[in-house]
């Protein structure tokens, strides 16, 4: 099978998983982010899927071969390291032609690939600078280049643009992803940001104390999150306790909520509604009443924090659907049932 | 770091205890000496007060020429060497866990205690045909009989090497600790074998630390005085020796103050080198 499977891998360190029994399908051409926070085993397994680390068990499949025993250096993969690590004796081109280099490709062929890359990445007539004269963004777009000298099958990343600033890193996501588009390259991407997720990958990975926690496509990871975690990792989201009554009907903090139905068999369940799909309107009906009690008015949306049957409930809205509400008011608070996602208890 | 300037004679006066000592303990002394250098000897005496430029005039002559060129290639020869074996040795010990890393200093550090003296003798024992290696080498069937390894030039250089490694391994330590490990890993993705990326990234990216090494070994080596002595033949012997055999045995001070100041500019040009290269390599 053409891509990168990932099969039952664990790694321990003495007696700590840190990445636990993974399972993963990359289909060839596909970016995918490992997503999760600090510490959960995501750069462990980008380092075992590159070779820099050894499996306690399990194996690293990639296009139909087991690649689990081949040293690092014969996997033609390229990396971005978290540090970069663009080697600082060398100039821009230097670096970037050093797989050519080592591989004994001649002068001429080195420099037509650099001058291929640096147009690339856009800074063409950079070669001959030092790397220790360039801004965070132009080391970044270097090394970008140098790990795909050699055209590899498999682009792995960690965290290559946790060091720049906000706008940058906006600018950088947007890039990476064209870039990879254009290449069709099978790419992964370690990340704790789930904006930056959620922008370039085809498949979102959430991790978790070193499982596999929802390997989905973004909008499906946000819409249909598997858990309380998944939901609550990915963006803002309102976790809200709902309960089955006596007649059979689903309530939230109370008040029945029509046409929501549990599954089978629970009859306490967490629901997961994003702030976007909470509606405020007036206080009766079937709506949960409850009180604003604050409004963080950011321009371009506007955040309502209404307190219900002792729950902080969020909504969000743009300035032209605007609540007119202000602090301490009297709300109704709908839900409409199929925005809300029953999670396991 | 950038501190403000000082600015009036006050702020320069926690400068004046070093300042001093430097001045009671270096250049005092070191002024007298190129004083000296200059005096005139007297046989039945000790020397006179004089300038003449004798002392440095017979310096070059063919036999203190060859022993100072002699000198040279020794110390040359030790600092290649310290740095060919301390450099690998030092980069695979900041791959281990912090616990070896520490029993391997602490016994680097302890080879430091010993003196020149113990070492000299430690290894003459060890290349003597009595009670030496080879020994060792007959018993288990390499050799057919035991053979003194010493007085020779190769004795002379194991000694000194070994003298100056823990010195070479203590000053690379630091910068080896401080070098990015992905730098290697780097090169790992991008297809160097472990092998090629030491040789093609490491040792690059750390020119500078190795170029101040191979100095100060080499400094380090152009005073030794006792280790030739002890394990070599007489034309083994460093121009450190022959300054000593004047001033003591021969009591011509001023012909043995010339060649320590020959000795001490050779240093000093070659701590200017090494500026000189750190200024070059900061410029780019
Ligand atoms: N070489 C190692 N030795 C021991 N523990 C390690 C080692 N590398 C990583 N870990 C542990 O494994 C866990 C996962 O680390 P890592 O993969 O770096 O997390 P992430 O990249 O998701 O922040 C962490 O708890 C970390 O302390
Ligand atoms: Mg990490």
């Amino acid at each position: 099978m053409s891509g990168l499977n990932i099969n039952a891998v664990t790694k321990k360190f003495g007696n700590f998983a840190a990445v636990d029994n993974v399972q993963l399908n990359v289909p060839h051409g596909t970016f995918v982010c490992l997503l999760g926070p600090s510490g959960c085993g995501k750069t462990t397994l980008l380092r075992m899927i590159a070779g820099l680390e050894e499996p306690t068990s399990g194996a690293v499949v990639l296009d139909g071969e087991d690649i689990t025993p081949l040293p690092t250096h014969k996997r033609n993969l390229g990396m971005v390291f978290q540090s970069l690590a663009l080697f600082p004796h060398l100039s821009v081109g230097d670096n970037i032609a050093y797989a050519l280099r080592i591989r004994g490709a001649s002068k001429e062929e080195q420099k037509k690939r650099v001058d291929e890359l640096l147009t690339l990445i856009h800074l063409p007539g950079f070669a001959a600078r030092p790397v220790t004269q360039l801004s965070g963004g132009q080391r970044q777009r270097v090394a970008i280049a140098r790990a795909l000298a050699l055209s590899p099958k498999l682009f792995l990343l960690d965290e290559p643009l946790s060091a720049l600033d906000a706008k940058l890193r906006e600018a950088m996501q947007v890039e990476l992803r064209q870039l990879q588009q254009r290449l069709g390259i099978t790419t992964i991407v370690v990340t704790h940001d789930q904006r930056e997720a959620m922008t370039m990958a085809d498949l979102v990975v959430v991790m978790g104390h070193g499982r596999i926690l929802q390997a989905a496509p973004p909008i499906e990871i946000y819409r249909k999150p598997a858990d309380a975690f998944v939901a609550d990792f990915i963006g803002i989201t309102n976790l809200l306790p709902a309960e089955v009554d006596s007649a059979g009907r689903t309530t939230i903090l109370g008040t029945t909520i029509p046409g929501l139905a549990m599954p089978e068999g629970l009859t306490r369940a967490s629901v997961s509604i994003r702030p976007e799909d909470v509606h405020l309107g007036k206080p009766g009906g079937s709506a949960i009443t409850g009180s604003v009690s604050f409004v963080r008015d950011l321009g371009g949306t506007i955040e309502t924090f209404v307190e219900a049957a002792g729950t902080t409930i969020v909504a969000v809205a743009t300035p032209r659907e605007r609540p007119d509400v202000s602090v301490g008011a009297k709300v109704g608070i709908t839900l409409p049932p199929e925005s809300c996602v029953v999670l396991g208890s | 770091m950038r501190r403000e300037a000082p600015r009036s004679l006050a702020d320069y006066t926690p400068l004046f205890f070093p300042g001093l000592m430097l001045v009671v303990f270096f250049v005092v002394p070191f002024s007298t000496m190129i004083a000296v250098s200059f005096f005139k000897r007297n046989p039945s005496g000790f020397y006179t007060p004089d300038f003449v430029i004798d002392n440095y005039a017979r310096f070059l002559s063919a036999f203190f020429g060859g022993v100072l060129g002699f000198s040279l290639m020794l110390a040359v020869l030790v600092a290649i060497g310290c740095v060919c074996i301390g450099f690998p040795f030092t980069y695979l010990l900041t791959r281990r866990s912090r616990r070896v890393q520490t029993l391997w200093l602490v016994g680097l550090l302890s080879v430091l205690s010993l003196s020149e003296v113990i070492i000299g003798f430690a290894w003459s024992t060890l290349f003597s045909r009595t009670a030496g290696i080879t020994n060792l080498l007959v018993t288990i069937g390499l050799m057919d009989k035991p053979v003194a390894l010493l007085p020779t030039f190769g004795a002379v250089l194991t000694g000194m090497v070994y003298q100056a490694l823990p010195y070479t391994v203590l000053v690379l330590y630091p910068a080896l600790v401080r070098l990015d490990p992905t730098l290697t890993e780097a090169a790992r993705t991008l297809g160097a074998s472990p092998v090629k990326a030491f040789f093609n990234v490491v040792a690059p990216a750390l020119r500078n630390t190795i170029v101040a090494t191979l100095i100060m070994v080499f400094v380090f080596a152009l005073g030794s005085y006792l280790l030739p002595q002890i394990l070599g033949r007489p034309q083994h012997w460093t121009l450190s020796v022959l300054i000593t055999d004047q001033a003591i045995y021969q009591s011509n001070m001023p012909f043995a103050a010339a060649m320590a100041v020959f000795l001490v500019l050779i240093s000093l040009a070659l701590v200017g080198m090494t500026l000189l290269v750190g200024r070059r390599e900061n410029a780019l």
